[in-house]
Formats: C-alpha cells, sequence, structure tokens
C-alpha cells in the first residue's frame, strides 16, 4: 500500500527530523535538487479552493523539475455529479506519481488512503488535519529558535476550529519541555480532546483569554485567524472575528527574539504595522512551507538521497 | 415467573439491568423466528438485578456488539440442554455499523456506502472514535 500522510502523527519523529534536514539543504543547495522530480507528475486535488496551499505544492513540484495537474474548487468536476472520493482517488492515482488532496470533509484523507496506489498527502480536510503546514511551522520554529524544545509557544485566537492549532500541539508533544499557553474567548477554546492529550503527555498549559498577560512569557506567539467558513451562524462569527488584534503597541511587552507565526490568510488578527517588526514570521513562514513540501515529496518519491 | 432452559442456543447471561431491550434490538432478535425470551429484573446474587436474553437458535451473534452494549456479559452456547462454551467479553477494538458519527463535517456523513467504523480509545470510559474524522462517542449514546 502507498504511503499516506494524512496526519502530522503519521510521520516519526525521526522522519520529521529528516525533512527538516532536506529543507535545509534545499534552501542553501537548490540547484541539487531542480532536477530530482524530472518527469515526475503532481495531482493538486483541491475539492475546497485555497490560493496558497494548491500553489505552495505545486510551485515545490516544479522546483523540483516535474510536473503538475489538478483542480480547484468541486464545482466542475466530477465529485459535483456525486463520486465518491474512493473512486475519484482510484482513477487519479493511475494517472500520476504523488497526490495532494484538500477536502471540505473532515476524514476524506482517510478514505483517500485506502483507496490510492501512489503517495497521497491531506493538503487539508475541513477543521481536521493539515499536516504540511504543521511542517511548515516546525521549520520555521526551528529555524528561528534553533530548536523545537523547551519552548513557550502561545497560541491565540480560535483554539476550537483552528486545525494547524491542533496539529502543531500535536507535534510539539512529542519534544521535551515545551509549554503552552493557551489564549483564546471561552466559545472557542481547545477541544476536551487536545486538553487530555496535554494532560496526558504531563505538559505544562494554561488557559487565559488575554494576549497581554501572555506576552512577556511567549518565545513564539501563533496567530490564528477566526474562519468563518467554520462557523453555522453568522451572528458567532461577528462577534468573535476581531477579538484578538495584535499590533505594535502589545509587542512592546514581548521578548525582543519572540517568532510570530501565523499559518495565513491573515484578515485583521494581525495589524499590518506588524509586518516591518524583524518578529514579524508569517511571510517567511510560507516560504519555509514550499521547501517542507519539496523535501516531502522527495522523500515519499524515494527521492530524497 | 418461569422460563424454560433451552435445548440448543444460546443464554446472554449478567446483562446489566436495563439493557436487555438494547441487546435485543443491536441484535436483531425481531428478525429471528425462533423463541427468543427476554427476561428483566432476575434477582442475581452478584450483581442485585440483571437482564437475561434467551435464543433458541444456535445463532452467529455480533459479539463485538454485544461487548459494546455491556461487556459484563456472559455468552453461554447450548447445545443438547447442556452448556457447551462460556465466553466473557470485552470492549471491542474496532466497531462497524454499530454508532453513526454525529459530525455533520464528517466524510461518512455525506458518503453514505462508507461503512461507520469507530475505535476504542479509552476502555475505561468506553470512549470509540470516528475512524475517519476522529470525534469522540460516548458510551451513553446507544439508543
Amino acid at each position: 500500500m502507498a504511503r499516506s500522510i494524512v496526519n502530522i502523527l503519521d510521520l516519526s519523529v525521526d522522519e520529521i527530523h529528516h525533512l527538516l534536514d532536506l529543507a535545509d539543504d534545499i534552501d542553501q543547495h537548490p540547484e541539487k535538487y531542480q532536477d530530482r522530480c524530472a518527469h515526475k507528475q503532481l495531482a493538486t486535488l483541491f475539492f475546497e479552493p485555497s490560493t496558497r496551499t494548491r500553489l505552495s505544492f505545486e510551485s515545490a513540484m516544479l522546483a523540483l523539475g516535474g510536473q503538475t495537474l489538478g483542480f480547484a474548487g468541486a464545482s466542475n468536476t466530477s465529485a459535483s455529479k456525486g463520486e465518491s472520493v474512493a473512486d475519484t482517488i482510484e482513477v487519479i492515482s493511475n494517472y500520476v506519481d504523488i497526490i495532494a488532496m484538500r477536502h471540505p470533509k473532515e476524514g476524506a484523507p482517510v478514505v483517500a488512503a485506502m483507496h490510492t496506489s501512489v503517495p497521497l498527502v491531506n493538503a487539508g480536510d475541513g477543521g481536521h488535519f493539515h499536516p504540511t503546514q504543521t511542517l511548515a511551522d516546525l521549520l520555521t520554529i526551528r529555524r528561528t529558535k534553533g530548536t523545537v524544545e523547551g519552548l513557550t509557544i502561545g497560541f491565540c485566537g480560535d483554539l476550537k476550529f483552528g486545525r494547524t492549532v491542533h496539529s502543531l500541539i500535536d507535534a510539539m508533544l512529542r519534544y521535551p519541555n515545551n509549554r503552552y499557553i493557551l489564549i483564546s474567548p471561552e466559545e472557542l477554546r481547545l477541544p476536551e480532546y487536545e486538553i487530555d492529550k496535554l494532560k496526558e503527555a504531563g505538559a505544562e498549559f494554561v488557559e487565559t483569554k488575554s494576549l497581554e498577560e501572555a506576552m512577556p512569557e511567549l518565545d513564539i506567539l501563533y496567530m490564528t485567524r477566526v474562519q468563518k467558513e467554520r462557523f453555522f451562524n453568522e451572528e458567532d462569527y461577528l462577534r468573535l472575528k476581531d477579538i484578538y488584534i495584535l499590533t505594535p503597541e502589545k509587542l512592546k511587552t514581548a521578548k525582543a527574539d519572540m517568532a510570530i507565526l501565523h499559518p495565513l490568510p491573515r484578515v485583521n488578527e494581525i495589524s499590518v504595522a506588524v509586518d516591518q517588526d524583524p518578529r514579524a514570521k508569517y511571510f517567511y513562514q510560507t516560504r519555509c512551507g514550499k521547501q517542507m513540501r519539496m523535501a516531502l515529496i522527495l522523500y515519499l518519491l524515494g527521492l530524497d538521497k | 415467573m418461569k422460563v424454560d432452559g433451552i435445548e440448543n442456543g444460546i443464554v446472554l447471561d449478567h446483562i446489566t439491568a436495563g439493557k436487555g431491550m438494547l441487546v435485543y434490538k443491536y441484535l436483531h432478535l425481531d428478525r429471528l423466528t425462533s423463541q427468543v425470551a427476554l427476561i428483566q429484573n432476575c434477582s442475581s446474587g452478584k450483581m442485585g438485578r440483571k437482564d437475561i436474553v434467551k435464543i433458541s437458535e444456535d445463532l452467529d451473534i455480533d459479539l463485538d456488539v454485544l461487548g459494546y452494549i455491556d461487556p459484563g456479559i456472559t455468552v453461554n452456547y447450548i447445545k443438547n440442554g447442556a452448556r457447551v462454551e462460556k465466553k466473557a467479553l470485552s470492549l471491542p477494538e474496532t466497531l462497524t455499523n454499530v454508532l453513526t458519527c454525529k459530525n455533520p463535517r464528517c466524510i461518512s456523513s455525506t458518503e453514505q456506502e462508507l461503512p461507520q467504523v469507530f475505535k476504542i480509545v479509552d476502555r475505561n470510559r468506553a470512549l470509540y472514535r470516528c475512524a475517519y474524522c476522529d470525534t469522540i462517542v460516548r458510551n451513553e449514546e446507544l439508543k
């Protein structure tokens, strides 16, 4: 059965370490890799639109000398005619060497993984998992802090539906001595099953509503957007969407070497004035994301050595 | 009240009082043509009260469903009026088509032909998670 990456935990700590090192080597010696995926094809199956993630996968494959094909949005695909995920994947995996799939329904990549004959990467399934975003986050953290251990990480905003938050917590729990400060309104608290994981791991964590109080302690501030598409109720969304806005004023109490991360897209939660601050790493994070996707494609195709 | 013993079939004993009907429903015993007895609130030295189900047919029952409903049930197989085998149950690792995922965002909510698969996450609390979207289901949700 072909290897699929549905969840960040499908990769071992050693594999992630290898991918981080590979991404660093890609950064320093891009020419070594520019033809590695010649004559290989990546399908980007985006049943739900996402400009950034799709282009990141495609640019990663192109930078490796490979080719891409795919679709964005399910409206003009066979899915709109009622074709199942299983059937779509059975067909597409006959066309290409590797698949990146985004789907609005949670668990769709689990079904896809059972039917693919080529490696498949989950590029996001609803509010569930988004492992390559987590790989991007891990690389950004390691490059900016020099380590992924012993850090105090603040997660701020929508911790309930924010899949990137859940995946990053899952990933960071595998490294020792990280502390977690969970900053959210009551309605968007981290779900109980994620809290249970923190408890089971014996990790130190605090829940708070105040970004200002948490700020001085943080090595990493992971901001998130309150996502309109995750709400069934417009009223709740409007009430909560601007609850945290990061400004230069609020950053005055932050450590000089804190790193600000955000999975993007940003709406209002980080003021554009913060972009000039050297601690703002969210655009750099997208560069890390492309390099980690390059590393993952190489690894899954067995072309990393 | 007296219910006769059975010659050939299965006796499900030590069912927690009140869960007998769940057993009846989830084993689809209403579909059988053979004799079935559901006895509620029998007195039990060990349990105080218990339910018992007697099925006069050598049926291939789904022990996973039974274990999920009540892991304390004992299954007695009867042949020619004597017990030939006794099985103790435990919570199954996987449940297929017993529970339904309640998450409206789950792929199983739109692709109806997918089996509803749940995996155990916590034996002490009888917690299961949807194999697709990881939504947790609690035991008391079975009705």
